[in-house]
């Protein structure tokens, strides 16, 4: 089995803290690390190697810093990465990036399962997933909490709904984008670190992934970021005062009237 | 479009490096400087005091001028066993406004098996039109042949707007449509607008709701969005209203995967994600007996039932319940927080709600930063007496 996961770098959001006075994220001095739901990713796709032999490849775009990711993915064990990094690739939305993360998956041999996130922590729109599925032209699951059956072209996993869970069986090659719940990441090993260490990260451009050149980037990206703003905080918080029962009385009082 | 600077305003005082999402900005010796990150969102611009900073140059369009300007409004008009979802209704009102804005149509697009009942109810809720795909196979939701048949009724109406709800469903089916049809997709949006030349401006949260991006797909057709339930209100329904049932001519319906089974979790009280009222509750009620008091004043409310993933973590109510950016996202009327400190991660997920309020003993605990009404105090004291008092008003 070949199993692709992908993986974007984001900024650590268990380091961001709230300004008290603003209520605004404070983002200075915050680390760079792997978009949590990835992580499960990239340990599924650990485990069916384990369970079923082949390789592990992954991918990320993103800025040459983004190479730390990758070294994290060698740590726990992965067999190849691609650092897809390219000035042209910059500004992509996610249309852009499904199309890129398509088109390398496209130049790897014989992938069976292509494994994302949920969604990244900071652009959160879930959107890549699908994106590239529809890009390479094959299936894909949404929300996997769970893979009940896997063979070289076929895949049965259980896939989180919003009132329960569904049973969905497609052929392979797909794509699926996993939650939390599927497993728990390892921890990379003194080995694995050491590999991780010494690892050339080799990086492809557009040439190396054949992308054509208005698809990727700023200019293959149909959205605009147009303009972006602080939200408002009109929530001028009201104490209330008292005794238990008077604190809950004034409670009350006030929700009962909305 | 890039990112310009006129060097004789700047005052290097490093406001455009602190307001950088992407850390693409440096302060050198001469000014800000930018590395390949910049990704000209305009975050540097807003936050330079003294407009050194602006946005040269308008993006080259990869395609010719849009396909059909004066395309309809669309909402996908989800449908579960036959009911359609508040989402759609919601949808319906805001498009509406939309619709009648630019001077054009408002349409569904309704996909089921034996759905002969919804249309009149859609038109009642604002809809002029609504296309309607039937076939066996299309009865329940699933992201084959639905986004098949959504891609083809696209290309063959050509709507300019295409807004659909940002179920499971509709965040599994958006993007992939999207992506056939190489067309923009805005994930979340909570509010839209018209530019002056007709295209949608779509308002939506980033890094966990703490900056709002407005964003365009000028240049491309539809302009797609999706929108979580219960952030537009459900406009009033007018019993009578007239409206035009359409029958959609479907493609080849290409099925790759099968739905084996599909499980409705029995779910004590109202699914989270829908609820008007959430009650939820936190390490500071000490233990799983004390998670009870937040059950018990659910109930009470008819609420339902959310929790901190810390209290998820000791197994005192299971996963579904947490709220935050690795549980669910709720956006309810009213948000009560019990002995829940307002962690970052916490508040993402709820930070939308209308009323929020905060129970907590530590005066100076963050979540009172967000809070609309506060109360300083012990958990177990304040919610039992809330109880007695809820109880006390309805039974007089
Ligand atoms: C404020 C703001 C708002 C934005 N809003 C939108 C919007 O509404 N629509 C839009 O199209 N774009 C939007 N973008 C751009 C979007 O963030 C980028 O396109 C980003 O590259 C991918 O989207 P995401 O972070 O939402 O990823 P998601 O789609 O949430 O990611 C899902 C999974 O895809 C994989 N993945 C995603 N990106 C990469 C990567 N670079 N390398 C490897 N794997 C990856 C990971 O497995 C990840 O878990 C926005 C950006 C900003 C800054
Ligand atoms: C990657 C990542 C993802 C995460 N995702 C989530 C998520 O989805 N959801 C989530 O909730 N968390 C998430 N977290 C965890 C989050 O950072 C916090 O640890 C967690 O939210 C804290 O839960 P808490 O408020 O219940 O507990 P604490 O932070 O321990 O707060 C307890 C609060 O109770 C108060 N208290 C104490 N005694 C009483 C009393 N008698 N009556 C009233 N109040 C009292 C205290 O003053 C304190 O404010 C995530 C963390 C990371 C790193």
């Amino acid at each position: 089995m070949h199993i692709v996961a992908c993986i974007k770098q984001v900024p650590d959001p268990s380091q961001a803290r709230i300004d008290r006075e603003t209520g605004l994220v404070i983002r200075e001095g915050v680390d760079k690390i792997i978009n949590p739901y990835d992580l499960h990713a990239l340990e599924e796709a650990l485990r069916i190697k384990e369970t079923k032999g082949g390789k592990v490849t992954v991918l990320s775009m993103g800025p040459a810093s983004a190479e730390q990711v990758l070294r994290d993915a060698i740590a726990m064990g992965a067999d190849q990465v691609i650092l897809l990094s390219d000035r042209q690739f910059a500004g992509a939305d996610t249309l852009a990036t499904s199309y890129t993360l398509a088109r390398a998956v496209a130049r790897l041999e014989d992938v069976n399962l292509v494994i994302c996130g949920k969604q990244a922590v900071d652009g959160d729109t879930a959107q890549v997933g699908p994106g590239m599925a529809a890009k390479l032209d094959i299936p894909h699951i949404t929300q996997v909490r769970k893979l009940r059956e896997l063979t070289e072209d076929k895949l049965v996993a259980e896939k989180l709904t919003d009132r329960g869970y569904e049973v969905v069986e497609v052929p392979l090659p797909a794509v699926i984008t996993v939650v939390k719940e599927l497993n728990e990441p390892r921890i990379p090993g003194l080995r694995g670190m050491m590999r991780a260490k010494k690892a050339e990260i080799p990086v492809w451009g557009p040439e190396d992934i054949e992308a054509e050149a208005d698809r990727i980037g700023l200019k293959g990206s149909p959205t605009q970021v147009w303009r972006t703003f602080e939200p408002e905080r009109h929530r001028k918080g009201e104490m209330l005062e008292g005794t238990p029962s008077e604190q809950a009385a004034a409670l009350w009082q006030r929700l009962r009237s909305l | 479009m890039e990112i310009r600077l006129l060097a004789d305003k700047c005052t290097i005082c490093g406001a455009c490096e602190a307001a950088c999402p992407y850390d693409a900005v440096a302060m050198g010796a001469d000014g800000p400087e930018l590395s390949e990150e910049c990704t000209v969102c305009g975050a540097c611009v807003e936050a330079c005091p003294t407009e050194a900073i602006y946005i040269a140059g308008e993006k080259a369009s990869p395609q010719p001028e849009p396909r059909d300007a004066a395309g309809d409004v669309w909402v996908f008009a989800e449908q579960r066993e036959g009911q359609l979802l508040d989402v759609v209704l919601e949808l319906l009102g805001e498009g509406r406004r939309l619709a009648s804005e630019l001077g054009v149509s408002l349409a569904c697009l309704l996909l089921g098996d034996s759905v002969d009942h919804l249309p009149q109810e859609l038109i009642e809720f604002g809809a002029d039109l609504v296309y309607v795909g039937s076939a066996p196979e299309l009865k329940h939701y699933r992201d084959d042949l639905y986004a098949q048949v959504m891609e083809h009724a696209v290309r063959q109406h050509r709507p300019a707007i295409l807004l659909i709800g940002g179920t499971a469903n509709g965040r599994s089916l958006a993007p992939r449509v999207a992506a056939r049809l190489e067309t923009g997709l805005t994930a979340d949006c909570t509010g839209f607008a018209l530019d002056e030349d007709g295209n949608l401006l779509q308002t939506r949260p980033a890094f966990g709701g703490n900056l709002m991006a407005t964003i365009r797909c000028p240049h491309h057709r539809p302009q797609m969005a999706t929108v979580r339930p219960k952030v537009f209100p459900k406009p009033a329904r007018q019993p009578g209203r007239e409206g035009q049932v359409i029958a959609l001519e479907l493609p080849e319906l290409v099925p790759w995967q099968r739905i084996l089974e599909v499980v409705e979790e029995a779910d004590t009280g109202p699914n989270l994600a829908e609820a008007d009222i959430v009650v939820a509750g936190g390490r500071g009620l000490g233990s799983p007996e004390n998670f009870r008091l937040v059950e018990e004043l659910a109930s009470v409310l008819g609420a339902a039932v959310g929790a901190s993933r810390s209290v998820v973590d000791a197994g005192w109510v299971s996963y579904p319940h947490q709220v935050g950016q690795t549980g669910r996202t709720v956006a309810p009327k009213i948000y009560i927080a019990c002995g829940i400190s307002g962690a970052i991660q916490h508040i993402v997920g709820m930070q939308s709600s209308d009323v929020i309020v905060a129970i907590n003993s530590d005066p100076d605990a963050p979540i009172f930063s967000i809070a609309t009404y506060g109360i300083v105090g012990k958990a177990e004291e304040v919610i039992p007496a809330l109880i007695r008092e809820i109880k006390g008003s309805s039974s007089q």
